[in-house]
This record gives C-alpha cells, structure tokens and sequence, in this order.
C-alpha cells in the first residue's frame, strides 16, 4: 500500500513522522484527554526509551537489521513500570501545578541525559549503528514499525474507551473528587492511564531513535515533541478516538515544512502559539467531535459539547472542581 | 436503635479560625438526623473532614461501630458511607445513565469490563426511572436542569446502596415544587433502610422532615433533640439571633 501513496524519500520519511506524531498525540489523550490532566513533559519518556534503544544497541549486543525492533517491547514496558512510583507522586497535584510539575520531569531526565555521560555521551551524543536496508527502501521498515506502533496505541485506546477504565478516567476529568466520593479508584486509574501512556512514547522513542540514527540529549529529549502532540490532541478532538490522527495528518506535514522553511528562525513556533490559540477559541472540542455533531451522528441534545465549552469560557478546561 | 455514626472531639483549624471544636455526636441507624447552625458554624467542614475530604487536627470517628482512622472518600464510599454536595455535582460530560453507573462499587479487576454492560444498563434505567429521570439517560448530564442535577447525584449516591447518605443542603437552589420532590424522594429511601445526616438552611424542610435535630455553633453542638423542642431552645435561639 504505502508505495502507491509515496515513494520518494522525503514523502516516506514526512509519513514515518506523521504516523508517529499520531502515535504520540493517541498516546498523549490516554492521560491528557481522556483523564483531563495537562501532562507537558511526556518527551522524558520519548527520551528514555530512544536512549533505551541506543544503549541497547551499543553496548547490549542486539544485533543489527530487523533485530532492534525486539527491544520496542521491552523499553515500553520498563519505561512504564519504572515510571510507577513518579507518576503516583506527580498525580498527588492537579491542573496548573501538574503541567509544571510534568515539564520539570522533562527537564530533569534532559539535564540527566547530559550529565551522565558514560551512558548518553552527554552533550555530543549517541551515534545508534545505521540500520543495513537498502537505500531504496530505508524508511519501509521504520514506516512499518510506526504504524503497528500507531495501530496498537489506537487499540489501547478503543480498549479504554470502551471500558470501564474509560468511564472512570473520564469522571476524573469532569469532578475528581465526586469521583472519589462515589467510589470510583481515581489513584488506580490515573496510574494505569500514566504509565501506559508513558509507555507507549517510550515506545515510540525507541523506533525514532533507530531511524534518526543519532542522539543527543536537546534533541531526543525536546519539549516541543510531546507540545506538538497535545496540539493535535486538542486539534483534532480529545473526545473522539481519531481525533489525535487527525490532528496529527493536519499538524504534522504542516510542522515538517514549517521547520524545513523556517527552522533556523523559530519562526515556526510562532505559528504554532497562533494555531493553538485559535483551536481553543474557534474549535474548543476539535475537528472529529465538531464535525460529528454537524453531520448529526451524536443526536441532538446528547453530546458533551455544551459542557466542554462552558468549561473553555469559564476557564477550567483543566481544573477541577474545588470542594463544595 | 444502634449508633451508626460516632464522631468524637472533632477538631479542625483553618488558619485561626476554628471551623469544628471539638465536635462530638452521634448518628442513629435508620434515624434521619439534621444538622443545621448559622452560617460558619462548620457544618460543611463537618461533612469535609468526615468523609475524608479534608484531613481532622484531631478527633475520631466510628462508623458501624468500627474506628475509621484517616477517612478516604473512596474507602469510606465502599464501607457504605456516602455524600451530595452543596452545588449538585454531577459529570457533566458523561450520560444520565453513566453517572448512576459510576456509583457502584466495581473491584478493580472490572476495569476492563465493558463501559456500560448490559445488567449495568437495566439497573441504571431502573434507578433513572424512580427518579423521573428516565428519558434522559442518554442526555449529558451537563445538560439537565438544575434541579435534575440534584435528583441525579441523589440518585447515582444511591446506585451503591449505601448504609449513611450525607446530604448538603438538598433543598438549597431548586423551586419548591423540586424541594418536596427530594423530600418524597428522602422519604423513601429513608423507608427502604438508609439513613441520612442532612445539613439545609430551610427551616420548613428541616421540621417536617428530621428527628433528631443537631444544632451546631462555632464549631461544636449546643443542642440536639426532637425538631419543636430545639425549635423554642433559647440557646438555638440564641445562636441564630443573639449577637
């Protein structure tokens, strides 16, 4: 299939970062949206796992070619249970002060990946042996890879939409305390949400660092990573299963020529506060559950849309209720 | 009747103000018991620290006669243990019929049951339906009026079967055409076995619908008694009007 849509390098290679940036805003909603907490600082664990991979690499002996790719699951699932025990601590604040408490996370795992330097090489880097396949088609594996990643976050998400692990996240989005008080275990499933998420950009670090081939600390572990897939979170939909899909095949492409055209400048970043700011004024809810309700697939008088925007107008998109 | 609710020496300090002080009384099984006070005289804060939402300086408290140190809202839900808040809290985002379902008490290995199950359906409608709610279980909760608010959270308290409802202040807000709605409602519950500790301002409502009546001042009890005899108990009177 992907032949028919790209086949030259750079068309894959925009692909392979539009499909992950899917991945990581899917990722991001598990906790961000579907939880309602602001987490910012998710590129810490993108950058654990693309030095998991590295390291793994270099000094653990994989192997080269296609074998790699075995480490995916393992990084995911370590990053995730070590994650556990920051997660309970970070999940004891809310709102405002969760968002900050998140970057600092970011940047203490970058001021580590700078400081210990027999691990990272520091400040100038990691050089992750370059996978052997062919020029023609180097990016097919890592395409690949990316969309199995892509496919398996969608999954996890279908799964927590559907359960009850969904609806209790989402209680603790709308009034974590009356969620408390109704006996819902807000602790557990703010856990589970965390970890699993962080996991899953582990996850994906871990491909892109197979890919990119080289690391160091500013760019492996950059904000803008995990700021981006929030935006498409938010542009796309935090509701809808594909909202953050959608949000990623607008912004993605969109970023990739932004950076190419403008990078040095940081001009681009720009566009991006300016894009944010619209998505919150002109589409609180984001593309997919804006467009369902018009094409009139929820039924009039149902969908959460009413209460989404009067949390926008009154501010506490992100807060939660304080006690009565 | 047996005592349900025991709190004991209840202490709690917001900076310099002493919201309870040293608040002790007692909830009887199957009684509707009141408690009411003057504005600021920690009725609310008596709810808080209860049910575990803000932590006690000191004081203890015993539910079906067993201690419950360092009370969880969670925990204490489990137990039978439940409450309302004053601005009826509800998800908004999520159904009618989700938020009554959020009320049962589901182990943690039904997290990855399905959302709404099919017997979580029909109880759901069923309790919707008591409350004259039923055909707005698909209707975001966000969107329901005031007073169908409070009949919701009412109602989604209710989905656990709990042993202790607290309630506050369920007449405050609503037309009174909804306030003998909740009463009949209370009435009923009340019928079917579950005790309530209200606290409300609306005397009328008060009267007519508990016994014992606890009166509150400054953070600890001055009266507690049948409604007419605290009604003319010139320390209640005092309280509410004196300086």
């Amino acid at each position: 299939m992907l032949p028919l849509i790209a086949s030259q390098h750079w068309q894959v290679n925009l692909l392979v970062f539009t499909v992950m940036y899917a991945g990581l805003a899917a990722a991001w909603n598990l906790l961000g949206g579907y939880a309602g907490y602001p987490a910012l600082g998710h590129t810490a664990f993108f950058g654990v796992g693309a030095y998991a991979m590295a390291i793994g690499t270099i000094h653990l002996g994989v192997g080269a070619g296609y074998r790699p790719f075995l480490l995916i699951a393992p990084i995911a699932v370590g990053t995730a249970v070590v994650v556990l025990p920051i997660a309970r601590l970070l999940l004891r604040t809310r709102a405002a002060a969760f968002a900050v408490l998140t970057i600092t996370l970011l940047f203490m795992v970058q001021t580590l990946a700078y400081n210990i330097r027999s691990l990272t090489g520091g400040s100038s880097g990691l050089i992750v042996p370059i996978a052997p396949f062919p020029v023609a088609t180097f990016e097919r594996p890592f395409y690949y890879a990316m969309a199995a990643l892509l496919a398996l976050t969608l999954a996890v998400c279908w799964v927590v939409r559907t359960s009850k692990l969904g609806l209790a996240l989402n209680a603790v989005r709308d009034d974590e305390d009356r969620a408390r008080g109704l006996g819902v275990q807000t602790e557990l499933v703010k856990l589970v949400a965390f970890a699993v998420s962080a996991g899953l950009f582990a996850a994906f670090g871990a491909v892109w660092a197979y890919y990119v081939g080289f690391l160091y600390p500013g760019f492996a572990i950059d904000p803008l990573l995990a700021l981006g897939a929030v935006l498409m979170a938010f542009l796309g939909g935090r509701r809808a299963l594909w909202g953050p899909v959608v949000g990623a095949a607008l912004i993605g492409p969109a970023q990739q020529y932004f950076a190419y055209r403008f990078g040095a400048s940081q001009l681009y970043l720009l566009a991006y506060a300016a894009l944010f700011l619209l998505v919150i004024y002109l589409l609180p809810e984001g593309i997919v559950p804006t467009l369902a309700r018009r094409l009139g697939r929820l039924r009039p008088g149902s969908g959460p849309g009413k209460a989404v925007r009067d949390q926008v107008a009154t501010g506490s998109i992100f807060s939660a209720g304080d006690l009565g | 009747m047996s005592v349900l609710l025991a709190v004991q020496g209840l202490t709690k300090s917001f900076g310099g103000v002493r919201a309870l002080d040293g608040c002790s009384f007692e909830v009887a099984e199957g009684s509707v018991t009141a408690l009411i006070g003057p504005n600021g005289s920690g009725k609310t804060t008596a709810f808080n620290v209860i049910t575990g939402y803000q932590p006690a300086d000191a004081g203890s408290l015993a539910f079906r006669g067993r201690p419950v140190r360092r009370p969880d809202p969670c925990r204490l839900q489990r137990l039978g243990l439940s409450r309302t808040f004053q601005q009826a809290r509800v998800f908004p985002g999520l159904t009618a019929a989700e938020n009554v379902i959020l009320g049962r008490n589901e182990p943690w290995h039904a997290l990855l049951r399905r959302r709404v199950a099919g017997p979580d359906r029909r109880r759901a409608e069923a309790l919707l339906g008591e409350f004259g709610l039923a055909a707005h279980a698909d209707t975001a909760a966000g969107r329901l009026s005031y007073g169908q608010r409070k009949l919701l959270e009412l109602a989604s308290v209710l989905m656990a079967e709990p042993a202790l409802v607290l309630l506050d202040e369920p007449a405050a807000g609503i037309n009174p055409v909804m306030v003998k709605t909740i009463e009949d409602h209370i009435r009923r519950m009340h019928a079917r076995g579950v005790t309530f500790l209200v606290v409300e301002h609306e005397m009328k409502f008060v009267m007519r619908l508990c016994d014992p009546v606890i009166v509150l001042d400054r953070g600890r009890p001055i009266a507690c008694d049948a409604p007419r005899k605290v009604q003319n108990d010139p320390r209640v009177l005092d309280a509410y009007l004196g300086d």
